[in-house]
């Protein structure tokens, strides 16, 4: 019987298989960065053991830095902290990293790609749940907690269970004006924040392939969640052309070589998934969550719902406790509901192809009067390139921030914060209680929202300013 | 780590399902570089309310906690299960974990056990009708008795194995470091490495 993606990519990294264990897998790449790493290189010094192969590993600063004033001492002692300790680990354990001020540095999810060191076929980890996003190539990738942290560095292998195996078809072209945003918010509503749970999502259909590698990057990132462990859009032209040429990127006969091997990393016609959703492009249209979980969006032209409209009492519980939170009453139209901060950026929409989708929404408009708009690139790559298109310069004229790259408001671990109370409008990934800022309220949406958001200071998308 | 075959202990009620990391433990703790001392980080945005069910006097010093459905989802922070081991649980019963909160608590030590949502309820019942119940999982029998409520859980044989073993996965592993060389040796040219 044929195989799936997935089970192509694990297969080819098994370094032991035995009855009753779950198998040995070789990790090809590790990314490390200073919040979930501390207390892994802890536990290699304290037991005597060296990182295997640092040339497999790479780290980057970006969940805790500030997005202004980089030139300057990191103000809050505890994230200093943690950044020294990244790198006084990565000097004594030989590891290279990218420090904030480097011209390479960024959100590790946005750093690996566009080096080129995410190529398809390739087993990705990471201490943070959005790893992911590099599924987007074809790769295997996901998010390790810190003992599998120090697990990887010590011996470059996991011990896993096989993933189940899911696929998402997309049918059909997306409408226009729907982002992979849209869909992966359309997904997650559709299967629930535990629907993809012990499952490897693989992401078909044309709406899928027509998809630029950033779209992909955004669908496949937020895999997680819908609980899936990863998720995955197998490789091709739009693939290859993307990464040929990158810094990273396998040049002259090993380029050959792995575009051969990179082209039998698809879905065999006869392999089964252990699961199927299919979702209709044409039904798809703007999205925007309404409650405290990513599962809670619904489209931009729908209302606040009621927890009358719940299916059990858990499911009312957490409807009405998420409308308490989010201080919303049902049937309220999505679209007159005001935000007081816009947020652009994280490793979900923080990629060249989202700053210029907010961009262009923005070119000639302000944003509304009272409403706060950050613009945080995913990295000083994506920063730099901005600049050189303009981009900055529309951001600013409007009235937005244009900061330096990080992760920045997306988990508000730097001074990037929701104040208690505050709305926003976020290209983020997560709209927990407390996610951007203890009491702030998120509705997670794609930059084009976010940017005619900005623009109206009530949830709108692009096609609503043309009117 | 310390081998984990059978614990007693008292028991609270969590009545909310999809509890994230997040709620777990904010992200602001997540700046620490240590190991130890996270229990003042969990839950933190509920413990500043006095009818929080940790917050009540006849739920002090419980050692297992009984969560609604997807407890653990959302962020891979292991700090969520050292905040909850840091605080005194030794075991988590729910009806739906999330994979990798899951996952890392097999690692660290911390059972969960997953049982059905009707079990589940019955020990709500139980330990709101009387706080004092002696909560016993047995982890070799893979049972849990409390009262008149005893039923079986679910908890994946291998993590089982090493927990009651108190094996370190580390250790597992690099008894079989030739294997890794050898996959090494066998690796593409043509995949990339940072240097």
């Amino acid at each position: 019987m044929g195989k799936t993606l997935a089970e192509k990519v694990w297969d080819a990294h098994v370094v032991r298989r035995a009855e009753g264990e779950p198998d040995l897998l070789y990790i090809d790449l590790h990314l490390v960065h200073e919040v979930t790493s501390p207390q892994a290189f802890d536990a290699l010094r304290a037991t005597g053991r060296p990182v295997r192969r640092p040339d497999l590993t790479l780290a980057t600063e970006d969940h805790n830095v500030p997005t202004i004033d980089i030139d300057k001492p990191i103000a809050d002692p505890v994230s200093r902290a943690q950044v020294e300790a990244l790198r006084k680990n990565c000097a004594e354990f030989d590891v290279p990293l990218f420090p904030l001020g480097s011209a390479e540095q960024g959100i590790v999810h946005v750093v690996g790609p566009q080096l080129g060191l995410t190529q398809p076929g390739m087993t990705v980890v990471c201490g943070d749940s959005h790893t992911s996003t590099h599924g987007a190539f074809g790769a295997l990738a996901f998010g390790i907690g810190t003992s599998e942290v120090e697990h990887v560095l010590a011996t470059q292998t996991l011990p896993l269970k096989p993933f189940k195996t899911m696929a998402v078809t997309v049918h059909g072209s997306l409408p226009d004006g729907v982002t992979a945003k849209d869909v992966i918010l359309a997904v997650i509503a559709k299967i629930g924040t535990g629907g993809g749970q012990g499952y490897v999502i693989e992401y078909r259909g044309e709406g899928v392939c027509e998809l630029s590698m950033e779209g992909r990057m955004t669908l496949c990132n937020m895999s997680i969640e819908g609980g899936a462990r990863a998720g995955m859009v197998a490789p091709d032209e739009t693939t290859f052309a993307y990464i040929e040429g990158r810094e990273h990127a396998p040049r002259g006969a090993d380029w050959d070589a792995a575009l051969a091997y990179w082209k039998t990393l698809v879905t065999d016609a006869d392999a089964t998934f252990d699961k199927e959703v299919v979702i209709e492009a044409s039904e798809l249209s703007p999205f925007v969550t309404w409650g405290t979980n990513p599962g809670q969006g619904i489209p931009l032209s729908g209302s606040v719902p009621s927890p009358e409209d719940a299916a059990d009492d858990v499911e009312r519980a957490s409807i009405e406790r998420a409308l308490a939170y989010m201080a919303l009453t049902p049937g309220t139209p999505m679209r007159e509901i005001p935000v007081d901060t816009v947020f652009v950026g994280s490793c979900t929409n923080g990629r060249i192809e989202d700053l210029r989708a907010a961009a262009a929404v923005l070119e000639g408009r302000q944003v509304a009067d009272g409403v706060r708009m950050l613009v945080v690139p995913g990295s000083a790559k994506v920063r730099l390139q901005a600049m050189s298109e303009g981009l900055d310069k529309v951001f600013t004229q409007a009235g937005a921030e244009w900061r330096e790259a990080g992760c920045s408001m997306c988990l508000a671990m730097n001074p990037d914060k929701l104040t208690p109370g505050e709305r926003s409008a976020s290209t983020s990934n997560r709209n927990f209680e407390g996610r951007q800022g203890p009491g702030g309220r998120t509705h997670l949406v794609s930059p084009q929202v976010a940017a005619a958001t900005a623009v109206t200071g009530r949830f709108a998308s692009p096609a609503d300013l043309a009117r | 780590m310390e081998a984990f075959t059978v614990h007693t202990g008292t028991a609270a009620p969590l009545r909310r399902s999809n509890v994230d990391t997040d709620q777990i433990i904010p992200a602001e703790y997540l700046k620490r570089i240590t190991r130890h001392g996270f229990e003042d980080g969990l839950f933190k945005a509920w413990r500043d309310d006095s009818g929080f069910v940790l917050n009540q006097p006849q739920y002090f010093g419980v050692s297992v906690l009984v969560a609604g459905p997807d407890f653990g989802t959302g962020s891979s922070r292991e700090h969520a299960v050292w905040a909850l081991q840091d605080y005194g649980f030794q075991v988590v019963i729910s009806s739906r974990f999330a994979d990798i909160f899951r996952g890392n608590s097999g690692k660290a030590g911390l059972l969960t056990a997953l049982v059905d949502q009707d079990v589940v309820e019955r020990l709500w019942a139980l330990i709101e009708s009387d706080p004092s119940t002696p909560v016993t999982v047995d982890l070799a029998a893979q049972t849990i008795s409390a009262g008149d409520v005893v039923a079986s859980f679910d908890v994946d044989p291998y993590v089982r194995w090493r927990l009651l073993e108190g094996l370190d996965d580390i250790g597992i592993t690099l008894q079989n470091e030739a294997d890794i060389s050898d996959f090494e040796s066998a690796r593409p040219t043509f995949t990339p490495t940072t240097r």
